[in-house]
């Protein structure tokens, strides 16, 4: 049955004398690969250069301030309970006094901690947070840990810094 | 007795520097093959010891030393030492009689050759080393005690001497040209841009390709073509024993290079000579005509490792065809054309262009008559099957 019109019938027949004395076909390729070899090269040499990984990529997560600078994040849980690698934990705490600039809410995080060796990056923290306070930032990863001591990650890797504030592509 | 002594010295340190520049060059062919074929490719290659890479053959080699040195327990141990040790002295044998530069005066009548030996028989020691050659891989293939290596060995071995022969027909012409077998001589006729390749476009070509095969590289790469094969000859090696056979192998691209400069194209010869000789004296000249043959045989490696990223590797039979029935014939096909192109001008007076024209005019002739013919037969099968 015939589907398409793109079917092509390749018949092999003897091949000519240019082809057999093979030089012809030898120096066609040769140029080929001459050209290629002063093409640009699609080599990212990746320490040094990096490359733009788009708007929805995962990376390094953020607790996000607000624009007052004051933390946003209520302590819910939800983050915890919506991660399948359960590598997310925090302990609650009031908001004291005087401490208004500091937390959003009355209820903050006194501790937040992300396991980077059980997460596995899925971005349902990101999904769960009514308060728009957790974010898996697009363009910077989790650096490389050279113990295992290094890789809970608390609340001083994790809080966004007031004087470099994240921005994802399409926020005002 | 004083002259033999400066002589004496000033021989052991040529031959020195001849052997640092080989392995120097082979060193780097490592790298620079790789990065040809990364840039063939579209990629950038090694690029991490130091900088643009150039210290990676340093690390390679510490790789190689620092890796387990094995020697399979059912193998035949002494020669399976001595095997790629044999390839690398044959490799590095071969350099003795090509003919690096004219002669360097070192003053008080004392001049030196800049090549190891002139002998009189220059071109077939050559050959006789290259020969010698195949007794590396193998004796390696053998002592393996591994039916891969032995397959890879033998293949080798029978691809050399396939090769050798149109390899040696092809020379043939040359020395109907030189009419020596000294290579000193044979680069000496070539001298002012009388280069060989003007009157050996067969000659050369069917030259090249044996090189190729002699040198066991891309397309003719059977005794170590991996899809078959495993590793071929050196499967059961490892470290440095493995080490010295893939060195040896880009010392060989290097001589046979240098062979093919000095057999067809002028040797240490470059345009301008007579002009830097007048104005900068004898020992710039010969200096200069040594820069000119290892860039030549630097072309010529370049072009090794060109065609090694472009062609893929030919089936056994057609290795074999090519050679026995394409490039045997065709030799003798040379040798018959430059015995005419030399019979047809021996009376005329600067018959050199003649020469030149005679030769590519008998080249184009073979070729039409053999085009012609082909196209008849291969009309007459077509006519026979429908």
């Amino acid at each position: 049955m015939k589907l398409s019109n793109k079917t092509k019938v390749l018949e092999q027949g003897e091949m000519t004398f240019a082809e057999r004395i093979y030089l012809p076909a030898i120096v066609g390729g040769m140029g080929t690969t001459l050209k290629h070899f002063f093409s640009k090269k699609v080599t990212i040499r990746y320490p040094e250069q990096k490359r733009y990984l788009g708007p929805v990529f995962r990376g390094h997560h953020i607790l996000k301030r607000d624009e007052q600078g004051a933390e946003r994040c209520t302590a819910c849980g939800l983050c915890a309970v919506a991660c399948p690698a359960e590598a997310i934990s925090m302990v609650a705490d009031e908001r004291k006094k005087g401490e208004e600039h500091l937390y959003r809410e009355e209820k903050y995080a006194s501790v937040y901690e992300i396991n980077m060796l059980r997460c596995i990056f899925c971005g349902l923290c990101e999904e769960a947070c009514p308060k728009q306070a957790i974010y898996l930032q697009h363009d910077k990863m989790v650096p490389v840990f050279e113990d295992r001591s290094e890789v809970i990650f608390g609340k001083d890797k994790l809080v966004e810094k007031m004087d470099n504030r994240y921005l994802r592509e399409g926020w005002k | 007795m004083e002259i033999t002594s400066t002589l004496f010295t000033a021989k052991a340190i040529y031959v020195g520097v001849i052997f640092a520049i080989t392995l120097g060059v082979a060193a780097y062919s490592t790298y620079f093959e790789r990065i040809i074929a990364a840039f063939m490719q579209d990629r950038v290659g090694p690029d991490r010891a130091g900088p643009f890479g150039i210290l990676q053959p340093l690390a390679d080699a510490v790789k190689m030393f620092m890796k387990e040195d094995f020697i399979p327990s059912q193998s035949s141990k002494w020669l399976f030492i001595v095997a790629p040790c044999l390839s690398m002295l044959t490799a590095l044998m071969t350099s003795a009689v090509v003919p690096f530069g004219d002669k360097l005066d070192l003053g008080g009548d004392v001049f030196l050759d800049l090549q190891g030996i002139d002998v009189n028989i220059g071109i077939l020691w050559v050959f006789g080393i290259v020969s010698l050659g195949v007794y590396g891989i193998l004796i390696g293939g053998w002592a393996s005690n591994n039916k891969y290596s032995l397959l890879g060995a033998i293949r080798a071995a029978s691809q050399n001497i396939s090769y050798e022969l149109a390899m040696g027909l092809s020379i043939i012409a040359i020395l109907m040209l030189s009419g020596s077998l000294s290579t000193k001589t044979i680069v000496e006729t070539q001298q002012n841009g009388h280069w060989n390749i003007l009157y050996q476009p067969l000659g050369f070509v069917i030259f090249i390709v044996c090189a190729f095969a002699e040198c066991n590289r891309t397309p003719f790469d059977l005794p170590e073509c991996e899809t078959e094969l495993i590793g071929g000859y050196h499967t059961e090696y490892s470290s440095m024993k493995l080490g010295f056979y893939l060195f040896s192998e880009y010392i060989n691209m290097f001589i046979s290079g240098a062979v093919m400069a000095t057999l067809y194209f002028g040797g240490y010869d470059y345009p301008g000579y007579e002009f830097v000789l007048d104005k900068f004296g004898m020992n710039i000249a010969a200096l200069l005509g040594v820069g000119a043959l290892i860039g030549k045989a630097l072309i010529f490696v370049f072009i090794f490792m060109w065609v090694r990223w472009t062609l893929p590797r030919f089936r056994y039979d057609q290795l074999m065809g090519l050679g026995w029935t394409g490039l045997i014939p065709l030799s003798m096909f040379n040798v018959v054309l430059t015995g005419a192109t030399m019979l047809f001008t021996v009376n005329g007076e600067g018959s050199n262009w003649m020469t030149v024209l005679l030769s590519w005019a008998g080249v184009a002739v073979m070729l039409v008559v053999t085009a012609f013919y082909s196209q008849s037969q291969y009309k007459k099968k077509k006519l026979a099957t429908a």
